[in-house]
């Protein structure tokens, strides 16, 4: 059978798994119900099958993407595209709005990394969440993100992606407040659900402009509408906002400034959401979604060197709170914003694969990160304060060891994943010249940044005295269901480079492999923005820049090391000698505290004074005095008869009055 | 199909009522049940055999009634119904939620079952009626025959403030159906007719001022029942303190007459006229899209916060109406329907909970989400089918009102998707407030979930929400021929007006007046 024909299954496979673990969940609840005196180990049987269930759907959707990638590769580059047919969704009269799945170069990398690094973390979970009340109801909300988070990437049209980017809104929603009942995780999710609406609302509008600009949301359409409006120089200003609205709404999904403030709260998830949600997959679709738009981008300069001041922004205010975070998913929290941050960078710069690489390599090294901070946090019974851990890796050897692989792909050590993918993108940044130029100091000094905090997190955790009661707490090693996608994650954090190596490659031919991957779909936002001159750098300049990163990788990371692997005498310092800068990097610069203060409060002074001042006040006191007006009037009446009858006359009587005066009015225009 | 059978079969049910002794509350729950689920399979059938590509009345009923005095000769009044594109969705509607309400009304009316539900009945005949009539007069008789059982529905079946709640509703509605029966009669009088479909063509012919002025007496009539901003302030007292099957009647479908009669007398008779009101309107609906979510937001009572969110939803379908777009008179149609579905379905779900706990404030709650996981689920899809999210069934109509609203006015539409950001405020935060967090009023810790017959009642709205959802088109193809022919007139009245602006027309008054008014894109 024809590939396109099962393309479908890949987000239908997880949708599935979904329906079925809600089911199990649902018959779990009504077990409960039935025997409300019995162990949890009788009435959960149903809701231990919910793992193995999940696991497969996501398993099996995997393999099929390793299948439709490798139909792809068969293709002659040109013509790699397989898309199914249309299923007619809204038909809106003049303009009617279809489903159907693309799987290209671009959409063939997301899935691989959402469904691998997707599968992997469901295994991982089914460890984590095994003594959860609620793991069906878990697995059902992840496999229904899972789902989303495809339809999010195959969508050959704008309408259908936002299907899946309103869903996966929805499923880190329902899984940030998973734990319902613990203070705080209801609003993290509420106000997830609603920053990310502000970017939804943009994204919106900016699908009507380009309804109004093309006529279609078919996004192959759209990219020759571009270049065919270039050519008639028109419309310049329209293409430019419809990009900086979508923008905004890549901004909600993926914690740009100014709406970076969910994420760090979405942390209140179980972390295995914070892992797959919140690093690996549904925070890098605004990156997906320029990409995607490439020739849209492309052909709005000033939108895009916007983007690169947005970017560079939210990754040196991200990095630097990261530094003084002292919960442990908080630095990884601000890490994930700032890292996002460089992928934009990259976008700003048209490095369109430089970003795909990174968001890759980001997907493997931060899941692993996240997951095993969650093997942890696990260990150590909940805790997630590093003041309160030291000295694990004699606990946790298999998790320190892996950890530890992923920071240092994190932080940019040489040959490591994380050292590739950044490279390329600062070089990019550089090549692009004018104000770029600036946008990759900052840049630079983001990376030292990231090689001080991601070290001061091992520093922290792993090495030094133990600053908790060992006896009392004993933390344990995690079972092999978690340590063995850690294991994995490792590998490709460490190797993850090799999918990408830089031009000055010693080795002929394994330079760019996902640069050429990429190059079809990223052929025609090329071309708009570089005229066929990318920009070039000679090899020496190539090798300096490389050896620059890898400097600062080293010395930052040595640093961040030696500052905290004998205890916490640094951040004690730091927050004695200056307390002032110290909160304001703990507080990500009191972005979050300002807009509670310039903006929520506001809000909610509006609401009351609507409700009170101008309903109440206002227009309700108007028809109260209206109606006693009337009724004084139909007292009087009442001195002259019946009362009821001499009302219907004042109706009546009013009613003619009325008809006159109008009456009048029409004819006298 | 007949559809005077559809039609009074309510009436009949009605009438077995009274014949029945006033203590056999079963028998009457049987028959009130057996009635309206009878128009309901009807509803239904109705539905499947609708043809949507024509846009001429189907299944039309007719017969000669009365005769009214006119200007040259006597007008013939007819008893004529029929069913068309704009008026099939919602017959459906309201056919398939009155068993339900039925169901509701198990609980929580308690007291003088019989007459409640001989009110009920007559209101559905009311409502049926409304949007079949196909006679102007007739139109204007359905009208006031659904309104008046709300009345007692609300006087005595209501909360605390009951009669405040009714004053101020009769009084609204009083002045606007007196504006209403001035259009009428005005126009009934220019043009010596009263059959609907023969106005459609006759009202283009008025003099333009007229025209004008009937419209206005139409559409402020209409929007005092929406309602449209500043027309609102009777909903939330009325919503507040009906009980829940009121409510659910009132949002899921009196409040659609409004809606109705603004697309098919507003726009549909008077396009010139619309075209001219149009900006004022779009601006009420898409400032009310966000003063409904704004009022909502500072609600404590979870049943008043619904009712606010109402003013907010109802904004998107007028500001869909007057986009006089495909878009946006497509979109209007299907949220008319959606805004029944899950409104209905939230006041049905806060009802469920006051029978439980008989409190409405949202402090009084909190955590019940672990005692009442059904009820959740349900909350949960409820609120979400409300907040449009994609795969539900608000989504689709807001987007199409959205695009259409757009390319009328970028402006409006914009604000009007600011929206959608407050409707996820106060949505959210009500369903924190009730189902999250600790669970910390002992009076919740054993609170019941939801019985079989409560989940019965949510099943079938809750299917339909997905079903609209994810098929749109199952619906939006019933209604295409007519909105086509809708669009066709407003099409006609915008060449007119450019045409009649682009040559500088003689000075006479519809020119003038068509001139005067060219800002409107």
């Amino acid at each position: 059978m024809a590939v396109v024909n099962w393309l479908w299954w890949i987000p239908a496979l997880p949708l599935l798994g979904s329906v079925i673990a809600a089911c199990l969940h649902a018959w779990t609840l009504a077990a409960r119900k039935r025997a409300p005196e019995a162990s949890a180990n009788d009435t959960d049987r149903a809701a231990r099958l919910a793992w193995p269930v999940a696991s497969l759907a996501v398993g099996l959707a995997f393999v099929l993407s390793v299948v439709a990638w490798s139909a792809l590769s068969d293709l002659p580059p040109e013509a790699r595209v397989l898309e199914s047919s249309t299923w007619n969704w809204i038909d809106g009269g003049s303009i009617s709005f279809g489903i159907s799945m693309l799987v290209d170069p671009l959409s063939s990398i997301m899935l691989l990394v959402i469904c691998g690094v997707g599968a992997l973390i469901h295994i991982y979970a089914g460890g984590y969440m095994a003594d959860d009340p609620g793991k069906a109801r878990f697995f059902a909300y992840l496999n229904l993100f899972v789902a989303m988070m495809l339809q999010l990437v195959l969508s050959s049209n704008l309408l259908g992606l936002f299907i899946g980017w309103e869903g996966v809104g929805l499923c880190s929603y329902l899984l940030i407040g998973f734990w319902y009942e613990k203070h705080g995780t209801s609003q993290a999710g509420q106000k997830a659900f609603v920053v990310n609406r502000i970017g939804d609302a943009c994204f919106l509008i900016g699908s009507f402009c380009l309804i109004d600009l093309f006529g279609t949301l078919d996004m192959s359409d759209i990219g020759a509408g571009v270049a065919d409006l270039l050519q008639s120089g028109e419309h310049n200003f329209q293409i430019s906002l419809a990009a900086l609205l979508l923008f905004g709404g890549a901004c909600g999904k993926s914690a740009q400034l100014p709406l970076f403030v969910w994420l760090p709260d979405a942390m209140a998830g179980p972390t295995p959401v914070s892992a797959l949600i919140h690093a690996a997959t549904m925070v890098t679709s605004g990156v997906y979604l320029v990409v995607r738009l490439n020739p849209l981008f492309a052909a709005a300069p000033g939108v895009l060197f916007f983007m690169g001041l947005v970017a560079a922004a939210t990754a040196f205010i991200a990095g630097s709170a990261a530094v003084a975070q002292r919960d442990l998913k908080g630095v990884l929290a601000y890490s994930t914003v700032s890292q996002l941050g460089y992928m934009f960078l990259g976008l700003s710069a048209g490095a369109w694969s430089a970003a795909i690489f990174h968001l890759v390599t980001h997907a493997f090294f931060k899941a692993l990160l996240f997951l095993a901070a969650g093997s942890v946090i696990h260990g150590v019974h909940g805790n997630q304060d590093m003041h309160k851990m030291g000295g694990l890796r004699k606990h946790m050897p298999r998790t320190a060891a892996t950890f530890i692989a992923g920071a240092a792909a994190l932080s940019g050590l040489p040959l490591l994943a994380g050292f590739f993918s950044k490279d390329e993108i600062l070089t990019l940044t550089f090549a692009r010249g004018g104000g770029h130029m600036g946008l990759w100091l900052v840049g630079l000094g983001v990376a030292a940044l990231t090689a001080f905090y991601s070290w001061r997190m091992v520093g922290l955790v792993f090495f030094g005295p133990a600053r908790f009661d060992e006896q009392k707490q004993k933390p344990h090693e995690s079972p092999t269901s978690m340590v063995l996608p850690l294991m994995i994650l490792a590998f490709l954090a460490v190797v993850g480079g090799a999918l990408n190596l830089p031009a000055v490659w010693p080795f002929e031919g394994s330079a760019g492999v996902l640069h050429h991957w990429l190059a079809p779909v990223t052929r025609l936002g090329d071309e708009i923005l570089f005229h066929g001159l990318a920009p070039h750098l000679t090899s020496r300049t190539e090798y300096i820049l490389l050896a620059i990163g890898a400097g600062l990788a080293l010395i930052y990371s040595h640093k961040g090391f030696h500052a905290y692997k004998h205890g916490l005498e640094r951040d004690e310092q730091f927050q004695n000698q200056r307390p002032l800068l110290q909160g304001t990097l703990r507080d990500a610069w009191g972005i979050d505290g300002a807009y509670t203060r310039w903006i929520v409060q506001p809000i909610k002074l509006l609401a009351f004074c609507v409700s009170v001042m101008v309903d109440k006040l206002l227009i309700d006191a108007a028809v109260n005095g209206a109606a006693r007006g009337a009724r004084a009037l139909g007292e009087r009446a009442k001195r002259m008869g019946d009362g009821s009858v001499a009302q219907t006359g004042l109706w009546m009587g009013a009613a003619a009055v009325l008809l006159a005066l109008v009456w009048m009015a029409g004819g006298g225009l | 199909m007949n559809l005077i059978l559809l039609t009074f079969l309510p009436l009949a049910g009605a009438v077995l009522l009274l014949l029945t002794p006033a203590g056999s509350v079963k028998v009457q729950r049987t028959i009130a049940l057996v009635t309206t689920s009878a128009v309901a399979v009807l509803g239904v059938m109705l539905f499947g055999n609708f043809d949507g590509i024509s846009a001429t009345a189907q299944y039309l009923s007719e017969a000669p009634w009365f005769q009214l005095a006119g200007k040259e000769q006597p007008i013939d009044v007819w008893f004529r119904l029929g069913v068309d594109g704009i008026s099939i969705l919602l017959v459906s509607l309201t056919a398939i939620l009155m068993p339900l309400v039925v169901l509701s009304a198990q609980v929580h009316i308690d007291k003088r079952v019989k007459e409640f539900f001989f009110w009920l009945l007559l209101m559905e005949t009311g409502m049926l009626g409304v949007f079949l009539a196909l006679d102007l007069i007739l139109f204007y008789f359905f009208w006031e025959l659904s309104l008046i059982p709300l009345y007692f529905i609300l006087g005595i079946w209501g909360g605390e403030r009951r009669l405040y709640a009714t004053m101020k509703f009769f009084l609204y509605t009083v002045a606007g159906s007196l504006l209403m029966m001035l259009g009428v009669i005005w126009l009934t009088y220019q043009t010596g007719e009263s059959d609907v479909r023969a106005l459609m063509t006759l009202a283009s012919g008025i003099e333009p001022t007229v025209q004008l002025w009937i419209f206005a007496s139409f559409a402020i009539g209409f929007a005092i029942k929406v309602p449209v901003l500043p027309f609102h302030t009777w909903l939330a007292d009325a919503h507040t303190e009906a009980p829940t099957s009121g409510s659910v009647v009132l949002a899921g479908v009196l409040l659609k007459m409004g809606t109705y009669g603004l697309l098919r007398f507003g726009v549909g008779m008077f396009p010139a006229a619309a075209l001219e009101a149009a900006p004022l309107f779009m601006g009420l609906g898409a400032v009310g899209i966000c003063y409904g979510a704004f009022l909502a937001m500072a609600q404590t009572d979870i049943k008043r916060l619904v009712a606010c969110s109402s003013v907010s939803h109802l904004g998107f379908v007028v500001m869909g109406i007057f986009a006089l777009t495909e878009a946006g008179l497509v979109g209007s149609v299907l949220q008319m329907v959606n805004h029944g579905l899950s409104t209905g379905l939230l006041f049905l779900l806060v009802g469920m909970i006051y029978e439980r706990r008989h409190t409405r404030e949202l402090s009084q709650y909190g955590g019940i989400a672990r005692v009442m996981p059904l009820f959740a689920f349900f909350f949960v899809v409820s609120v979400l089918a409300s907040m449009g999210l994609p795969g539900l069934n608000g989504f689709v109509g807001e987007y199409l009102i959205l695009l259409g609203s757009f390319q009328a006015s970028p402006l409006w539409a914009t604000v009007g998707v600011s929206g959608i950001v407050f409707g996820a405020v106060y949505l959210l935060m009500a369903t924190r407030k009730l189902l999250f967090g600790a669970l910390t009023v002992e009076a919740n810790e054993n609170l019941k979930d939801l019985d079989f017959r409560e989940t019965f009642i949510l099943v079938p709205l809750v299917g339909l929400c997905l079903w609209i959802g994810v098929a749109p088109n199952s619906f939006i193809h019933k209604t295409s021929g007519s909105i086509d022919a809708v669009m066709l007139r407003i099409e006609t009245a915008r060449d007119m007006r450019t045409t009649s602006s682009a040559f500088n027309a003689p000075p006479d008054a519809p020119a003038t007046v068509a001139a005067s008014h060219h800002e409107q894109p």
